[in-house]
């Protein structure tokens, strides 16, 4: 075979997979969550003041709520004119991201926005931040150093649990079902945050004097809640309610209900998705409600990095500084509250 | 392990049925015997709803997508071969069928899609390693990385679901025929005809003469650069299919699809007894090792366990199943 056999093999290879279809994700996507426009404050903390450099960092997960998140901090940022938004490429990779929050603090910003791979392996470049000065918002998955950072914003991983276990509680109560068959599709079972939403919603369901018959994790894929799913309907003939952490695999959860016909349960779903919205809006889904974890705690994040920068506390508080820690509600999205929601939930 | 020289041209095929006859019997009996015992263990731990029609059909449901997949891994490692991108190479497939673009054209064009695609990367892949003379090992793995990477931008890293036009796709799983899901005989299919390809055609013979001593294949006359090319073509076919099958039990395209799934289906061909040194190997083993593999999974979760022990028992499973083919090896040796 000569050279040139071999390059023309490329050229071919080339072609055909060019003629399999060069189509790409132009159409425009339906309206996405803009982040929510800035509430109208009444100390006017809204009004341009000096201008702050926010530097962001954030995962490259291949999770609709991880892209909200970035989505929603740049969006935030875009809504006001002194804020001068850095955000650093996404990576997965715990290497990269030290080094691009490194390349922040050398730009001297003015504040910094992390939502860290593993707030264990950032730790140490987050208290180099705020050795150089710099103010850190820890924004989901925690530092825990506290010198690390000045303030953290986050979801209720527990909480989520919780608002889970009450709205199955409840109803099944008010069902009069006794012995009820309650089953937990978690995400990735070795994560804090998992194990924080399954005792949240073992401990509300213990209050109505009823637990959890089986749990199986997935991986937060659409593909992995397939699966545990399929299986999950194989073992058990009748269930009464059915609660999944995370929208995203909540894709393939539901797909693999409907393969299997079944909907003689309840299902709650987590994270709060547009998708699990929608299907809740329906009406005729198995899915009746989802816990929120919501992806605007970036806009959040984005708006105190703003105010701590510029020195200002929260307009709604009587302090004159941002607190340190803020922890958001999870709330329950039910099918009469769904229109107020929609306009948060994150694309898949 | 490679077959000693002395043999002649047609080693390859002689081996071949050496080991589908003899040997190939009796590592089947092997693989029999632990489905046999893990039948056992569910009949004993859930006689409820163990040996149900529907935990049957479940259980051929989940192992239908990487079923597909196995048999292309099968070809190209009886081929003295590797084909690590097939996850990745899928996950494209399904993203690339799932564009808004591709689904403006209906089902029947987003299953083509996902063929051509496939095939497409299988294709780059063969010609990489035959032609540019790269190692299996290495332009495999630079397709994973790139395939992923290729996902990841066509879909923005967001999970795209089929529109409700196209559900006619979606009816692969959902539609029973005999109350079998539709997509379980696709995969039946796919394991016939490469039973078939591999057992009596002479693309199958020359797969195990390419694998079992590619100098003897080449004095034999056979073009093993071109087959080589096509076992890893053939290969990226079935992840395209396997996209397809993927698309339907989730109802979407993901760049997240077929995480892992190079090494599930590794092993399941290495445990039906196919040597990763290649020209030995059959399908029959390769889908009894990967039943073993579903087979596990579904008696975890009857049985409400955990996944971490899942992982453990799985990976005993390969470690026992190579040592067992190799004392049979040993009793064979000439």
């Amino acid at each position: 075979m000569s050279e040139n056999v071999a390059r023309r093999g490329f050229l071919v290879g080339g072609a055909v997979l060019l003629a399999a279809g060069c189509t790409s994700n132009e159409p425009a996507a339906a309206p996405t969550s803009a982040a929510p426009a800035p509430a109208p404050a009444a100390s006017g903390n809204d009004q341009p003041g000096t201008k702050v450099t926010i530097g962001f960092s954030a995962p490259a997960a291949d999770h609709g709520w991880i892209a909200a998140i970035a989505k929603n901090a740049e969006a935030t940022a875009k809504q006001y004119s002194d804020i001068d938004f850095k955000p650093v490429e996404p990576t997965n990779d715990i290497n990269q991201q030290i080094s691009a929050v490194e390349s922040l603090i050398a730009a001297k910003v003015n504040a910094l926005v992390i939502l860290p791979n593993d707030g264990q392996q950032l730790n140490q470049v987050a208290l180099q931040a705020t050795e150089a000065g710099i103010p850190v918002i820890n924004l989901d998955r925690i530092f825990p150093d506290k010198l690390a950072y000045r303030t953290w914003v986050g979801g209720d991983n527990y909480g989520m649990g919780v608002a889970a276990g009450h709205f199955i509680g409840k109803q099944l109560k008010d069902k009069g079902v006794a012995n009820p068959v309650i089953v937990e599709i978690q995400g990735i079972a070795t994560l804090p945050l998992t194990q924080d939403r399954s005792k949240g919603f073992a401990d509300a369901l213990k209050t109505y004097g009823f637990s959890v018959t089986a749990k199986q994790d997935a991986k937060f894929t659409v593909e992995t809640g397939n699966q545990v799913a399929t299986s999950l309907l194989q073992a058990h003939k009748k269930i009464d309610a059915l609660w999944n952490h995370d929208d995203d695999q909540g894709v393939g959860v539901l797909a693999a209900i409907r393969e299997a016909s079944r909907d003689e349960f309840i299902m709650v779903g987590g994270a709060g998705s547009l998708n699990a919205m929608k299907e809740i809006q329906s009406g005729t889904s198995v899915l009746q409600a989802t816990v929120t974890y919501s992806p605007t705690m970036a806009s959040s994040a984005i708006k105190l990095a703003r105010l701590i920068a510029q020195g200002k506390g929260m307009s709604d508080l009587v302090e004159n500084q941002v607190p340190q820690s803020i922890t958001l509600a999870s709330e329950t999205i039910t099918k009469d509250n769904v229109e107020k929601y929609l306009a948060l939930g994150f694309e898949s | 392990m490679s077959e000693p020289t002395t043999k002649g041209p047609v080693a390859g095929s002689a081996v071949a049925s050496v080991s589908r006859f003899g040997l190939g019997e009796m590592r089947h009996l092997g693989l029999l015997a632990a489905l046999a015992i893990l039948v056992v263990v569910g009949l004993v731990t859930r006689p409820d709803n163990f040996a149900t029609a529907s935990n049957l059909v479940s259980i051929l449901s989940l192992a239908a997508t990487i079923g597909v997949i196995t048999v292309g891994a099968t070809f190209v490692i009886i081929g003295g071969g590797i084909d690590l991108s097939v996850g990745a190479v899928m996950a494209l497939a399904s993203v690339w069928a799932t564009t808004l673009a591709t689904q403006s054209y209906g089902p029947w064009v987003m299953a083509v899609c996902a063929i051509l695609v496939g095939t497409g990367a299988g294709l780059v892949n063969g010609l990489l390693i035959s032609y540019g003379r790269l190692v299996p090992f290495i332009a495999t793995l630079a397709m994973l990385v790139a395939a992923r990477g290729l996902a990841q931008r066509m879909s923005d890293r967001k999970t795209q679901l089929i529109q409700p036009e196209n559900s006619a796709l979606v009816d692969l799983s959902t539609q029973r025929l005999l109350g079998v899901p539709l997509l379980v005989y696709i995969f039946a299919l796919v394991v016939v005809l490469g039973w078939i390809m591999l057992n009596r055609t002479t693309f199958g013979r020359r797969t195990y003469a390419v694998g079992g001593n590619p100098e003897a294949a080449r004095l034999a006359g056979i073009d093993v650069r071109r087959h080589t090319m096509l076992l890893y073509a053939l290969s990226g076919l079935c992840c395209g299919i396997a996209a397809i099958l993927i698309m339907a039990r989730t109802t979407t395209g993901s760049s997240t699809h077929g995480d892992l799934y190079e090494l599930d289906a590794i092993a399941a061909v290495i445990i039906g007894g196919t040597l990763l040194t290649g020209g030995r190997g059959t399908i029959v083993g390769s889908i009894l090792g990967l039943l073993i593999f579903t087979l596990i999974t579904n008696l975890f979760i009857l049985n409400g366990l955990n996944t971490s022990d899942q992982l453990i028992a799985k990976g005993l499973i390969i470690v026992i199943a190579v040592l067992l083919q190799r004392r049979n090896l040993k009793e064979r040796a000439p």
